[in-house]
């Protein structure tokens, strides 16, 4: 039995800023799933964000020195896992190219980038998990947030996971695969514009007929969250660890009705 | 033509109030993005094919002075003349003296972006030669004295109605009563009233998809037929082109027309590929008495070597645009200038300065959508970010911004730091929403909740509650 420990492959959670100060429930809904998937979770205390906000605003000096930190805090373990396709995409693909021509950052980052994964799609295809212990009555949406489809190529594994919940019904979303209009600062620096993107997104999902929705980023929850409950609509939101963790006590995000 | 883009904002917000123009981008969103997906799913080696056409052109980008003096070589042995420009300036000087000396007064035009960039047809009016738009699309914006607004689908910010009333407008000379109902009639009333254009002119300017090397020649594709007659008709013809058009032979332009029109418009093919070769040779029963070629470079050859040099392996064929999120939102015109969407995002401030045109490649969510469908595979949000870090080494990103940004990285630096203010700021945040799950406002938060609810934290951090957690399951360990 101890043996067995032993041998655990070791993932230290990236729990990103959103989950960290918005929705520590995604938190303990990923370090459930990593556990019950088989390997031990750590939380290193020394995260923040994964330096994103920088990076996209051309601030690269101090996207380096974040991602340095991240790096440092995080290069032990076999597995690096964070519940966001952004922010996993930030650590696996784009990590790599702020140390370009560093002797001493290029094989260090390289190493680490190589281990990260996005929650989902490690469950799915690293730790391939076919028996999700969760249950829940109602119809589903899901929206594939950006970041995740096509820097990391998530489109199969979050629909494979429901699949294996117990009353859950999936409806697919028309466009699920167009953005949210989300994209960070863009959503305040643009509002007009990310507006009128999220409105398309939410018109889309009121016609789906589910009535939650789900995604696998918190940014584009919040944003497509915070535009339902603006319009008044009765479709709630969650991140999908929380359905497939079974942890969906909390209320959804940005409240009922 | 006038620069708006440093007013992005408020074309934006125009476009979004326009209803004519919401009900024309719909097409957008939908048509071209469904044609473009069976277009590619019908040829399996589609993506083979993109990675032949990006390594034909980034050879070309890595030798383009030895095959723009090819392809010189080969222009002057078929009779023809290249003039080599600069700036725009250069370019319009040239083609004007062509003009002049054939006194030109009217002057029939295929499309072409090139010439947008130059700003042409204004510069022709100046000069008392009168430009007539050929294709279609750019004849319509031409009557309505405005650019194109997508840059393959130049009229596509119009509805079919308003065309209607254009043409009845501007061809008084037809009878009131006529039918113009259908889109086809449209089209033949247009081809109609240009016909007799074609034979007026005394030059007829085309763009080039592709310059040839090997042969010297140009190559245009089109759906209408107007560009042949633009160049066959008239005694003059000048293909307006910028330097990264040329390829190496005739092969590698097929390959590269192979991705073109899938991406473009869902065609296996354009409907007209049009290749030139020099003006009229003895024998040949029709064709220009001279063929000129304005070779313009306008900054592109600044790009080379450096991170924006995969720009310049673009073809122009509006793949990025039709599955763009912000395109899709606020069309074209709001873009400020002659190239719109996320190629125009990545292109204009190299070519009018980020200065200027700053604005487009922050007014991107990063979704991707664009790199994906790129048959050329051009990383435009990596370029975009590039124009960002431009910016924001030049301190010419809002000072708001930078400072926020600035106060944000410091904690974002220091992890104890930031856990503490977190772990403060957090619960404050939670009691302020009163029990309730989301705001309807908040301070500093305008951006977010002019449009939408925020939804408050759960209440303490994900650190705080680990914590908590953590000395809990000590307490109870033996």
């Amino acid at each position: 039995m101890t043996q067995q420990a032993v041998t655990k492959p070791r993932v230290g959670l990236f729990v990103t800023c959103l989950v960290d100060l918005f929705r520590p429930v995604v938190g303990f809904a990923a370090v459930k799933l990593i556990e019950d998937a088989g390997c031990t979770v750590d939380i290193p205390m020394a995260q923040t964000c994964c330096g994103q906000p920088a990076y996209n605003s051309g601030d690269r000096k101090d996207t380096r020195a974040i991602a340095q930190n991240t790096i440092e805090a995080f290069e032990e373990f076999d597995y690096i896992v964070a519940p966001s396709g952004s922010c996993a995409g930030m650590l696996k693909k784009h990590y790599p190219g702020l140390f370009k021509g560093d002797l001493t950052w290029e094989p260090r980052v390289a190493a680490f980038s190589a281990k990260v994964h996005e929650l989902v799609s490690f469950l799915a295809d690293v730790r391939g998990v076919q028996d999700i212990d969760a249950r829940l009555d109602g119809t589903v949406t899901y929206h594939d947030s950006c970041s995740g489809l096509r820097e990391l190529g998530i489109r199969a594994q979050p629909r494979a996971l429901l699949g294996q919940v117990d009353g859950l019904t999936l409806r697919e979303l028309p466009d699920a695969d167009v953005c949210c209009g989300f994209g960070g600062t863009f959503c305040v620096k643009y509002s007009d514009i990310s507006n009128a993107i999220v409105s398309e997104k939410t018109s889309k999902i009121e016609a789906s007929g589910a009535d939650l929705l789900l995604a696998g980023d918190l940014g584009c929850l919040m944003n497509m969250a915070g535009k339902l409950k603006r319009q008044g609509s009765a479709v709630e939101t969650r991140h999908v660890a929380e359905v497939l963790a079974g942890m969906t006590d909390q209320p959804p995000i940005g409240g009922r009705g | 033509m006038q620069i708006t883009s440093p007013e992005f904002k408020a074309n934006s917000r125009a476009a979004l109030a326009d209803p004519q123009l919401q009900k024309a981008l719909g097409n957008v969103r939908s048509g071209f993005i469904e044609k473009r997906l069976k277009a590619v799913a019908d040829l399996p080696e589609f993506e083979r094919l993109r990675d032949s056409a990006k390594a034909i052109k980034d050879h070309v980008l890595s030798n383009l002075d030895l095959y723009l003096e090819a392809y010189e070589g080969r222009v002057l042995e078929a009779g023809g003349k290249v003039h080599w420009c600069g700036t725009a300036e250069d370019a319009r000087q040239a083609i004007l003296a062509i003009c002049r000396g054939v006194n030109a007064k009217v002057v029939t035009k295929g499309k072409s972006m090139i010439t947008e960039e130059i700003a042409l047809n204004e510069f022709f009016e100046k000069n008392g030669i009168t430009p007539v738009e050929t294709d279609l699309g750019e004849y319509i914006i031409q009557l309505r004295g405005e650019h194109p607004s997508h840059i393959i689908a130049p009229a596509v910010h119009l509805n079919k109605d308003q065309v209607e009333e254009d043409f009845r407008r501007v061809h008084d000379h037809l009878a009131p009563g006529r039918d113009l109902t259908e889109p086809e009639a449209l089209l033949n009333e247009a081809r109609r009233v240009l016909r007799s254009r074609y034979f007026e002119a005394d030059v007829g300017i085309t763009g080039a998809n592709f310059l040839v090397a090997e042969t010297g020649s140009s190559i245009i594709v089109t759906n209408e037929g107007n560009g042949d007659l633009t160049q066959i008709l008239p005694k003059i013809h000048i293909v307006v082109a910028s330097i990264e058009k040329v390829v190496p032979t005739l092969d590698d332009a097929a390959q590269i027309l192979r991705v073109l029109a899938r991406s473009a418009t869902g065609q296996d093919m354009s409907v007209y590929t049009t290749v030139s070769t020099g003006p009229r040779r003895p024998g040949d029963p029709d064709g220009p008495e001279e063929y000129h070629v304005i070779l313009l470079d306008n900054g592109r050859s600044a790009m080379l070597g450096t991170e924006f040099q995969d720009m310049l392996r673009c073809i122009r064929c509006g793949a990025c645009m039709n599955h763009c999120p912000v395109y899709h939102a606020v069309g074209g015109h709001a873009y400020g200038w002659v190239y719109p969407g996320p190629m125009g995002a990545v292109l204009t401030p190299s070519l009018i300065g980020v200065d200027k045109g700053g604005h487009l490649p922050n007014a991107s969510t990063f979704c991707g959508r664009c790199e994906s469908v790129c048959p050329m595979k051009i990383p435009l949000p990596k370029m975009m970010r590039h124009w960002r870090e431009r910016e924001f080494e030049r301190g010419l990103n809002p000072a708001v911004g930078r400072y926020g940004l600035k106060a944000w990285a410091f904690f974002a630096k220091r992890p104890r730091l930031y856990r503490f203010a977190a772990a403060m700021g957090i619960p404050a945040l939670k009691v302020f929403s009163f029990g309730k799950e989301r705001f309807s406002w908040l301070p500093l938060a305008g951006g977010w909740t002019k449009y939408r609810e925020l939804p408050a934290p759960e209440g303490r951090t994900f650190m705080q509650q680990l914590r908590e957690r953590d000395a809990v399951m000590k307490q109870a360990a033996p």
